[in-house]
């Protein structure tokens, strides 16, 4: 039997998975992928829970998130772009300009 | 039925306005000079009306409340006036004097760059000087009186450029200050003192109503007269704060015939017959007040002995005849000092604006020659009578009802003085051989002066001598006036044991006559001796004449051989007995010490230090704390992870 503390623990497992890309590769596209990874895992634990629960105030968030997260997509792919455009790279270790 | 009574400051203080915003635009001399004059002429119009309405009305007090000030608890203060005798009397010398050298200035101050804010700074003292003496509270009194503090000021470092007139300027400031400190612990104490016995007030009238609620002659009434006191002394230049009146000679000469002798420097004495129940009650405050009054009346005239410059010999006369009125009011004779005020006011603007006529004339001349003597010194003057006859006629007459010569004004309200301070139950006959022996001085120096200036051969430089003009007619009109009044300005106060019916001493009996009646202040004596004693005081005028004439005129040579013999007390009177020195010596350079010391080790170190250090703190903060910032994007995103962790940490286990 699936009980919603599959769902959760599912969603822990792919949130850690998330932040560990988050903190340690070097791709940008890749990093903006495992914050999608982290988004849809938050997704996953709204709707498990609405389920569970019986109210449907977690799906309706889950809509704006997915919203939320396109708007991000489009933001930060033209971000991508354009730093690619300014320094050939796509590597976060090329990203040091934010300092002193 | 008093209800124009407000018009009387209102219209200086439109005039300043006027010629304040909008003078610099106006330019032409005769409308700023006008709107000033006509000012200051409707004002003493309508104080005519109110003072004539005031003569013939059977109540003598009036109070007129224009509106509410500020309501405190139990204290109420208006905007009030108060018209009485006294004040109406002021009202009468201030508007009067003041319209005539509003005058006098027009062609005074003819082609000076600042000649608006000359009228300007003039009316608004005349406004400031109107509140303090028809205020009706200790507050309104109180806003008259830092007013005139701050025209004085303003007047005195007219010439901005002369830095002698701004070091004046400051001087007087300064000094004054200490006075008003004076005044301020006073008005505070006394509305303590009465506020204790349940009536919290500063109104005039329930000041004097309440006055028997303090015990007569305790402690806390001479303190708080005595904190009056020298407010008094500082205003009026008197014993230990006169040394900034001399140096108020730097101003125009205007300036120096209105508010340095005719009306500021008597506010004091003003003042002190204001609270007359107050100072009555503390007979050690009278006593001090007598012996102040006739110390600096000597001083001052000793020092008028050896000056050479025409307006600081006058100066000193002020400061002498304003030790007489405080003299006066010491020994209780309140209306007599109010009568001598009143006859001052003209002789000595008089005086001074005769002055002014001189010295306008010689700079005119020397101006003329291209020389730069000094056109105040009387050793370059000398037979000018012929020059100017008007001024020197003027001139002459101010300086014969100064002198105390009898049947001109000086006479008679000097005698009342002297009278006082030998019969009354206040004075002493020290107090009379001082003040008789200052009559003398006076007479000595006053015809010294016109001597010097206007008798005896001509020592202008010859290249300057046919140069010097009669004044125009805005000059000599006034000077006219005025020594009429000089004259004659006496006749309304002629003692009763000269034939007179003193109808100026029942003119102000209302005011003073409660006080004097309740604590014993009147002088007694037989007739004889009053007699006697007049006579004594004319010898001693005519006698101080007669000296001047052998001295300046009979025997020029006289003057120097004396000031060879006794050089050592010469140079002591020329020096102004080192007063000034003394008090840079105690006073000043202290002061100056502890500031330089308070510079150099407070503000640079400690003030300076917490301000230089909060910065230095910040800086190094901010330059250890910049490491942190490495701007790769992992290490603030662990920083986050860090803190949510940390966070989530702290709700689910903490």
């Amino acid at each position: 039997m699936i009980t919603v503390t599959h769902y959760l623990m599912l969603s822990a497992i792919l949130f850690a998975i998330g932040t560990l890309g988050v903190l340690t590769r070097k791709n940008a596209i890749v990093v903006f992928m495992c914050i999608e990874v982290m988004l849809n895992s938050v997704n996953l634990t709204f709707v498990a829970l609405s389920r569970h629960v019986g109210n449907l105030d977690g799906q309706i968030f889950v809509f704006f998130v997915m919203t939320v997260a396109a708007a991000e997509a489009a933001v930060g792919l033209a971000l991508i772009i354009a730093f690619y455009r300014n320094r050939e790279s796509i590597d976060v270790d090329d990203f040091n300009m934010l300092k002193w | 039925m008093y209800s124009n009574l407000w018009l009387i400051p209102f219209f200086p203080l439109l005039g300043a306005i006027i010629n304040g915003l909008f003078g610099k635009k106006i330019k032409n001399e005769a409308i700023i000079g006008s709107i000033g004059t006509l000012a200051m002429f409707l004002s003493f119009l309508v104080a005519t009306q109110n003072f004539f309405r005031l003569i013939g009305d059977s109540q003598k007090v009036h109070e007129i409340v224009l509106a509410s000030w500020m309501s405190v608890g139990n204290l109420q203060v208006n905007w009030e006036l108060l018209l009485d005798p006294l004040s109406a009397v002021m009202i009468m010398v201030v508007t009067g004097v003041g319209t005539l050298i509003h005058l006098y200035s027009i062609g005074y101050m003819h082609g000076d760059p600042g000649f608006y804010r000359f009228f300007s700074y003039l009316n608004l003292f005349a406004f400031s000087m109107l509140m303090l003496v028809l205020g009706g509270n200790a507050l309104v009194m109180f806003i008259g009186w830092e007013g005139v503090g701050l025209c004085s000021y303003l007047l005195i470092g007219f010439y901005i450029d002369k830095k002698s007139a701004g070091d004046a300027a400051k001087k007087a400031f300064v000094v004054n200050r200490v006075g008003d400190f004076g005044f301020l612990c006073g008005l505070l104490t006394l509305f303590w003192a009465l506020g204790s016995h349940g009536v919290w007030t500063i109104n005039f009238v329930e000041i004097a109503a309440n006055a028997h609620l303090l015990e007569a002659g305790g402690v806390l009434i001479t303190v708080v007269t005595l904190a009056f006191f020298l407010g008094a002394t500082g205003k009026s230049a008197q014993i230990p704060l006169f040394t900034w009146l001399p140096d108020a000679m730097e101003g125009p000469t205007p300036v120096s015939a209105l508010i340095h002798a005719a009306t500021m420097v008597t506010a004091g004495v003003y003042m002190i017959g204001r609270m007359n129940i107050l100072f009555a009650m503390a007979p050690s405050t009278m006593l001090t007040i007598a012996i102040i009054g006739a110390a600096t009346a000597f001083l001052a005239a000793s020092i008028g002995f050896a000056q050479n410059d025409i307006k600081r010999v006058l100066a000193y006369s002020t400061v002498s005849q304003l030790g007489y009125m405080f003299l006066a009011m010491g020994v209780g004779a309140f209306s007599a000092g109010i009568f001598h005020l009143m006859t001052h006011a003209f002789f000595k603007a008089c005086l001074f604006l005769g002055s002014g006529s001189v010295i306008h004339a010689m700079h005119h001349a020397y101006h003329h020659a291209h020389l730069h003597d000094d056109p105040q010194d009387m050793r370059n003057m000398g037979g000018l009578r012929k020059k100017m006859p008007i001024t020197y006629w003027t001139f002459l007459l101010s300086t014969i009802a100064i002198a105390g010569v009898p049947l001109f004004s000086g006479f008679f309200s000097k005698d009342e003085i002297l009278w006082w301070s030998f019969g009354s139950t206040a004075g002493h006959p020290i107090f009379w051989i001082i003040a008789v022996a200052v009559a003398g001085m006076t007479a000595f120096y006053m015809f010294r002066l016109v001597f010097m200036t206007f008798f005896g051969e001509q020592r202008t430089d010859a290249r300057a001598r046919d140069h010097i003009p009669e004044s125009p007619w805005t000059i000599t009109v006034p000077l006219i006036i005025l020594a009429f009044l000089a004259v004659v300005g006496g006749y309304v106060g002629v003692p009763k044991i000269l034939g007179g019916g003193n109808h100026f001493g029942e003119f102000l009996n209302p005011v003073f006559g409660h006080a004097q009646e309740l604590y014993d202040l009147h002088a007694h004596g037989s007739h004889a001796v009053e007699y006697t004693l007049i006579a004594l005081s004319v010898c001693i005028a005519l006698f101080g004449i007669y000296m001047a004439w052998l001295m300046y005129m009979k025997n020029p040579k006289l003057p120097a051989e004396f000031t060879a013999k006794f050089a050592g007390v010469y140079r002591f009177v020329f020096n102004k007995w080192y007063i000034d020195e003394l008090y840079d010596f105690l006073f000043v350079n202290p002061c100056k010490r502890i500031g330089t010391f308070l510079w150099r080790a407070f503000d640079v170190r400690i003030v300076d230090g917490i301000v230089n250090g909060c910065a230095w703190v910040l800086k190094g903060c901010g330059a250890g704390l910049r490491y942190t910032q490495t701007g790769y994007m992992y290490n603030y995103a662990v920083a986050m992870v860090v803190g949510v962790v940390v966070i989530v940490g702290f709700y689910v286990f903490g």
